[in-house]
């Protein structure tokens, strides 16, 4: 079944200079061991490949079931210089969260959470 | 082992709020340390335009509005606890810590009155390496290429602004030790600002790399400020009492591990994902962060979520601090303007795309087309424009998109030719074009941003010390 990456996983983004970096946190271990296999660096590239991005370095935190991505030259010459409402790159994990991920349905249940759920004391 | 220290950040940027150290004063009269962050990337180059109109200007003036409400709060906390001063670390001074600190002692004597005097105030600079660049040669250029590009630094020398080293913990300590009740630095990397009372506190040595390291993260946890405590979280939503969201404190202990928490009677929330998602923002290699203190790697960090918004982050391993230190320079790169016009009705985005082609049309037609453009149609997947995020919210039916033009150029008449293109709009444009009310876009200088590396010999830090007195003359007594 093919799910939204918000349901496997919370992030984060800013800025780095011409780049800028998405941090992506799964929402348990089973959910970090799938993102590990399908959302890797030519898949973020992909996906964020109109901005345009020239590389995606990523980088794996397994002690925090976290992947940080690096969105090389992503911010086109930097905050100071970019002409875009998003200079700062601060709503590049909202957008990469909404990444469709290919889960098996035999995993489906121990992933995530449905969307509408509260998150309560999860977040 | 030496109690814990407790430092408090109570601002994240420029632009942050005022009132929030006069607040954590008052919510925790057992803090040691308040950290103010005023500096980010870009806040040099807006420092650097404000001085070219006003040569006293360079430090921002947000932070003598801040002390003027916390001023009455250390006076009282001097009385009451004569042993226990709260101390103050910025790095407010901007390109002008000097004329920062003057102001500074200026607005204690003021809202703190007579009990403000005796006061220290510790400057740290030295930062300030723009004659070093404007004056290197092309022998250099290589040795202070730009760190992302490797553009040769030749490609803007006769166009630099500022150019400042980003400082490590050892001039904060130094003042520290002449017993300064606030320190105002220039250009010092964002977790020195916390690193150094630490390091001072524990008296821990400069070789013990994992405790500086375990600093150097409780530090970056806290140098965002209410991020840590609930601010743009994923789960942001669910996060309780926003509008009194407490600023961060970190707890750090002896051996480097740290508690990051808030005050108890605030909103906001600290939990594990929250100090995870903070510990990822804007990072490159987890397994070396750096620092002009040290190098850190995140990757055998623990993050325990204790309860109670209290979590403890531990295991940081630290190795060298890198041999070179980061420079971050700006360069006159030209003018810009940007502005929006608000689209309601039937076909809003039709209608949008169509006024962007008539003030692109016009532009043309005078010969003036920014060298660099963006058109935007936000509230239809413009922020972020991907194919997969497009919104056709108006294919059938009433709706409304915000249209930002955006032009640059060197030549700023071009830029101000596309200023005046866009208003005409709000009588020739669609029915339903509102929301002009700004007026004409502004158009203002450019700075872009360099960053390079210097060799540490090159760099001398400068610390003194300013007593408050009524005068508020300036006695240096250290150098």
């Amino acid at each position: 079944m093919i799910i939204p990456l918000y349901q496997l996983a919370h992030a984060r983004s800013g800025d780095k200079g011409a780049s800028a970096n998405v941090g992506v946190i799964a929402r348990n271990a089973v959910a970090y061991d799938l993102l590990r296999d399908r959302l890797t660096a030519e898949a973020v590239q992909m996906f964020f490949a109109p901005l345009p991005v020239n590389r995606v370095d990523r980088y794996e935190l397994p002690n925090l079931l976290a992947l940080n991505f690096v969105l090389v030259g992503v911010l086109a010459g930097g905050a100071s210089l970019s002409l875009r409402t998003d200079a700062q790159g601060k709503a590049l994990g909202q957008a990469l969260l909404e990444m469709m991920i290919d889960v098996p349905d035999e995993l489906l249940a121990c992933v995530g959470r449905s969307v509408h759920q509260p998150t309560g004391a999860a977040l | 082992m030496q109690h814990v220290i407790r430092i408090g950040n109570a601002a994240a940027f420029w632009g942050d709020r005022i009132a929030a150290a006069a607040e954590l004063a008052a919510q925790e009269p057992r803090l040691d340390v308040i950290t103010m962050d005023y500096l980010a990337e870009v806040s040099m180059s807006i420092l650097a335009r404000q001085r070219a109109r006003d040569a006293q200007a360079g430090f921002p003036a947000d932070f003598i509005e801040a002390m003027a409400l916390l001023a009455p709060l250390l006076v009282q906390r001097r009385r009451e606890q004569p042993d226990a001063p709260l101390r103050v670390i910025t790095n407010a001074g901007g390109l002008a810590p000097r004329a920062c600190a003057q102001a500074c002692a200026r607005v204690l004597l003021e809202h703190g009155g007579p009990a403000c005097e005796g006061m220290r105030i510790g400057i740290v600079s030295g930062d300030d390496v723009l004659p070093l660049l404007r004056d290197s040669g092309d022998e250099d250029d290589d040795a202070l290429k730009h760190l992302e590009s490797g553009d040769p630094l030749a490609t803007v020398r006769d166009r630099l602004v500022t150019a400042n080293v980003y400082l490590g913990a050892a001039p904060i300590i130094e003042s520290l030790r002449q017993g300064v009740d606030i320190i105002i630095t220039g250009r010092v990397a964002d977790p020195s600002l916390t690193v150094a009372p630490c390091i001072w506190h524990h008296r821990w040595q400069l070789h013990q790399n994992d405790r500086i390291a375990g600093a150097t993260v409780a530090g970056h946890l806290i140098e965002c400020g209410t991020q840590v405590t609930g601010g743009i979280s994923t789960g942001w939503l669910d996060v309780p009492d926003l509008a009194h969201i407490g600023y961060p404190i970190a707890e750090v202990a002896g051996d480097g591990s740290c508690v990051i928490t808030k005050p108890r009677t605030t909103g906001g929330r600290v939990t594990e994902s929250i100090v995870k998602e903070q510990l990822l923002y804007e990072i490159g290699d987890p397994d070396a962060y750096l620092s002009p203190d040290v190098t850190a790697s995140f990757l055998s960090l623990e993050v325990h979520d204790e309860g109670h918004d209290r979590v403890r982050v531990s295991g940081a391993k630290g190795r060298a601090a890198p041999p070179k230190l980061k420079v971050s320079a700006t360069y006159r790169a030209g003018y810009s303007a940007a502005g929006t016009l608000t689209i309601v009705g039937r076909d809003a985005l039709a209608k949008a795309m169509r006024c962007a082609e008539v003030v692109e049309t016009r532009l043309r037609d005078a010969g003036a087309q920014p060298r660099r453009w963006l058109v935007e149609c936000l509230g239809s997947g413009g922020a972020v424009p991907l194919e997969s995020l497009r919104r056709e919210n108006d294919a059938d039916g009433f709706s409304e998109i915000v249209l930002r033009l955006s032009g640059a150029d060197e030549r700023r008449e071009v830029v101000e030719q596309f200023a005046r293109e866009l208003m005409p709009l709000v009588t020739c444009g669609p029915q339903g074009v509102t929301g002009y009310a700004e007026g004409r876009p502004r158009v203002h200088e450019v700075y872009g941003y360099w960053p390079c590396l210097i060799d540490r010999a090159r760099v001398k830090p400068i610390v003194e010390l300013l007593e408050v007195r009524p005068a508020g003359a300036m006695r240096e007594v250290a150098r």
